[in-house]
């Protein structure tokens, strides 16, 4: 069989770690291979280093059987190979095909020819599938779209070879579907993918073999066929992983939060919140499923006391607390893991011992009349550190330079470890590998069994059918429905979240 | 590891910025047709040869400090305060004003007016603080405008009501005074005073609120990520107007150093002095902590007041100063080429 890349064990090294250690990787012509590891398990290196953005210290690379090497993106490009960043490079009020042809612009007599180009953009797309105006502007267009603009950079300069880097992170399930039917076009047109990845499902769907990196060692490389998703969790994070997320029944108690007639507007002023009733229960995970954009982040902000309540009534045991501040709620009893944990959950430039007393620096025994205790203070982080296995070097290291997963885990710490009546938590696992999904679950389903509430706010249906006791369907800024977890089925709740009403049947023959 | 090298980094930069301005300001030098080995040794000299020199060089970084403080402070919790220079000259002006108008013991005199001056200070720094608070002004265009105002305000009310004559305010009282015939003596009779110790311990005090205080810590937060401070419970607001008033509280006591100390008293000013600008170079240069802005008023203050004796000594234009200081300005400020450099050697080394 003719490989058409091959990275013959590479090892490369910063000062300090060994990003990549003796990895092998080989993709036949034609196939979809899956590059598979954790968040740092050294996917991106490995792809920096074919790209010729870093240099190995040891290995050999070859395309197409010949040995090459690759000192920077240009031989890369000549080489026919392309990436499909995770970041989309675009510039936004660009056209299409002035965002694809910059860099190479084709020219007649000292002026961009946009209209050479504009056609042979609009035969690639039409050869893959794309649909993609050649005229649209960016800022007109889809983030799914966007990406395909992505796609047809790389088909125009000529790639054979395309590296996808997490390509699915950004975009909507059909979009996702779409993306999958556009990759399957790509190869049976012959080109070669390799698509970075931690999501088991897309290599699943979409892939013909997939190489599995473990803390920057090349573990194995299999058939997709021949292999299941059970198998390539536990070969990535190295022990079994359960997906099934193991509790027992919920035992509900008092109502924690009561909310009446809440309406909340949004930024443009619009009732994004409107008219919604809802209970969580002490003792229960209560998961709210919805289209992002139906009133969800509005919704906790209210709570939360970061967005003014326009009217209607927010309880916590009882207590009124709608509109009262931030700071009250928090006192009241809330614990809030946020949606955006870089724009909230933390202070980047804060040491994560900082970050560990974000709400309780101001009370003993952190504070002593207005001073930091920092001997307290630090005994705290460390501790939470040490019971969260958050993986960072110290305390005293900033927030900002540790992994996605050990940055939420750390907020989660936080949140849990202030015991508060009620626990929000905001798309928690959202980027993060399966090892801390799995983690975070646990850790959900722990307080709801020392009798606290939780809300969960989630956009992954599998997240809200696996975790919660209770659904609620939240659309446009309503609660329409609520169901029981374990009777409801993703097509019941996928109905419900698009508006549809369950009942509308009974209701027509009555 | 990666935390001793970015700490070292922190140093090596500002100290290599100041060479190179040194280095090309030697350069100038030379193409100008002037001798740099005589025109930095008279620098020098003028800087700390003598007691005098030296009291001078300690007279001229004290208001330094305190204007770097201020800069430094606000900079710290991600407000920039060009208006430094303004509530120096509204914390002068309060200074001597106390000094001239009120009779009390020597201890207390003195007191009074350096609080005085820092709350006219804080005031004034209160304004384009309420304003970004509540209305979110961008504070560096109200400062810079409040600049102005404080300039023309102060010498109207210097002419209306303190006026003694020669463009100048009536003297204070000499127990409002910083002076000290002693000190002065022990420094070759230079103008050094007092106002060092206040200097020094202000440094102290902006280091201890802004670490060890939970009013620091808010700031520093806010300043940080104003998003995750609301989200935590701060007042956001509340937190920008506290961190102007600081600011201008640290500027205004800059201002009271030279109406208590230097002086004695206000001149009607017709243009700025430059300690408010100045301050921010110092504290770019100290990298915005208490023990580099000390450090790097003591090179500005000196180079400033040394400049004088390298025109009389070695005939070189005392705008040369004015030139090193803007090169090691510039040096700091593309301190991204000098953290590669020194990441490319330090990468070759291994």
């Amino acid at each position: 069989m003719e490989f058409v890349i091959e990275m013959l064990n590479i090892r490369k090294e910063f000062p300090g770690i060994v990003a990549n250690d003796n990895i092998t990787l080989q993709v036949k012509k034609g196939e979809i291979h899956a590059l598979l590891g954790e968040n740092g398990a050294g996917k991106s290196t490995l792809m920096n280093v074919l790209f010729g953005l870093y240099q190995p210290e040891k290995g050999e690379i070859k395309v197409r059987g010949n040995a090459v090497k690759i000192t920077n993106p240009n031989i890369a490009n000549r080489l026919g190979i392309g990436m499909v960043h995770q970041h989309f490079m675009l510039v936004h009020n660009f056209t299409v095909t002035e965002n694809i042809i910059l860099g190479s612009e084709t020219t007649k007599n000292g002026t961009i020819n946009i209209k050479d180009a504009a056609i042979k953009i609009k035969e690639l797309s039409d050869r893959y599938g794309l649909s993609v105006d050649p005229y649209a502007k960016i800022e007109d267009i889809t983030v799914g779209m966007q990406q395909r603009v992505e796609i047809l950079k790389v088909l125009y300069r000529g790639a054979n070879i395309l590296i996808f880097d997490e390509p699915t992170a950004a975009l909507t399930p059909q979009e996702i579907n779409e993306l999958i039917d556009i990759m399957k076009k790509l190869v049976s047109e012959g080109k070669s993918i390799i698509l970075i990845t931690h999501k088991l499902k897309e290599i699943m769907a979409v892939c013909d073999s997939v190489t599995i990196i473990r803390r920057g060692r090349g573990i194995k490389t299999l058939d997709v066929s021949a292999t299941n998703p059970d198998e390539l969790a536990a070969l990535m994070v190295g022990r079994e992983v359960n997906f099934k997320v193991e509790k027992g029944p919920a035992n509900p108690k008092s109502t924690v939060l009561d909310i009446n007639d809440l309406v909340v507007y949004d930024a443009r002023n619009l009732p994004a919140v409107n008219g919604l009733n809802l209970e969580v229960k002490a003792g229960e995970i209560l998961g709210i499923a919805g289209v992002d954009g139906n009133g969800q982040s509005e919704l906790i902000e209210a709570i939360t006391g970061l967005r003014k309540v326009a009217s209607g009534i927010i309880k916590l045991s009882k207590n009124d607390i709608t509109n009262k501040p931030t700071r009250k709620i928090t006192e009241a009893g809330i614990g809030h893991i946020p949606q955006d944990r870089h724009k909230h959950g933390l202070v980047l430039d804060f040491t994560m011992r900082e970050n560990m007393v974000l709400q309780t620096y101001y009370n003993k025994p952190y504070s002593k009349s207005g001073i930091l205790q920092n001997d307290v203070i630090a005994k705290k982080a460390q501790q939470l550190i040490e019971e969260f296995d958050v993986r960072t070097p110290s305390d005293l290291t900033l927030a900002r330079s540790l992994s996605g997963g050990n940055q939420q885990k750390a907020i989660i710490a936080r949140e849990v470890d202030r015991s508060p009546d009620l626990l929000i938590a905001a798309q928690p696992t959202r980027g993060l590998d399966v090892g801390a999904i799995e983690f975070i679950h646990k850790k959900l389903i722990e307080e709801r069994d020392k009798g606290k509430a939780v809300l969960l706010i989630s956009l992954e249906l599998d997240e809200v059918m696996n975790v919660s006791d209770r659904i609620a369907v939240i659309y446009e800024g309503k609660i329409i429905e609520i169901v029981d977890a374990k009777q409801t089925t993703e097509q019941e709740l996928g109905l419900l979240m698009a508006g549809g009403n369950r009942n509308k049947e009974v209701e027509n023959n009555e | 590891m990666s935390k001793i090298s970015t700490n070292f980094t922190n140093i090596l930069i500002p100290v290599f910025a100041a060479l190179m301005g040194l280095l090309f300001g030697a350069l100038i030098m030379l193409f100008s047709g002037y001798d740099p080995v005589l025109g930095y040794t008279a620098l020098f000299e003028g800087m700390f040869g003598t007691p005098r020199a030296f009291g001078e060089t300690i007279r001229a970084m004290t208001p330094l400090i305190l204007a770097g403080i201020a800069v430094g402070f606000a900079f710290r919790t991600g407000l920039f305060n060009i208006g430094v220079e303004g509530q120096a000259l509204v914390g002068w002006l309060a200074a001597v004003w106390v000094g001239v108008a009120l009779d009390l013991p020597k201890p207390l005199h003195v007191t009074i007016a350096i609080v005085v001056a820092a709350i006219a200070g804080a005031l004034w720094g209160f304004i384009p603080g309420l304003l970004k608070g509540r209305f979110g002004v961008n504070e560096v265009i109200v400062t810079i405008m409040l600049n102005y105002t404080a300039l023309y305000l102060t010498s109207y009310l210097i002419k209306r009501y303190i006026f003694a004559g020669n463009e100048k305010s009536e003297n204070i009282k000499e127990s409002a005074s910083l002076q000290s015939p002693w000190l002065s003596e022990q420094f070759g009779f230079s103008r050094i005073h007092y106002g060092i110790f206040i200097a020094l311990l202000m440094a102290i005090v902006m280091w201890y609120i802004l670490e060890k205080t939970t009013l620091g810590y808010e700031l520093r937060s806010v300043g940080f990520n104003k998003h995750a401070s609301q989200y935590a419970g701060m007042n956001v607001n509340n937190n920008i107007m506290y961190s102007m008033m600081i600011s201008g509280g640290f500027a205004g006591i800059a201002g009271s150093m030279e109406g208590l100390g230097t002086f004695g008293n206000m001149t009607a000013l017709t243009h700025f002095t430059g300690i408010g600008f100045d301050g921010i170079a110092v504290s770019l240069l100290g990298g915005n902590t208490a023990i580099g802005i000390v450090v790097s008023a003591l090179l500005f203050g000196g180079l400033n007041s040394a400049a004088p004796s390298m025109n009389f000594n070695a005939d070189v234009p005392s705008e040369l100063v004015r030139i090193i200081i803007a090169l090691i300005i510039f040096f700091v400020a593309s301190s991204y080429v000098i953290k590669y450099v020194i990441s490319k050697y330090s990468k070759e080394d291994k």
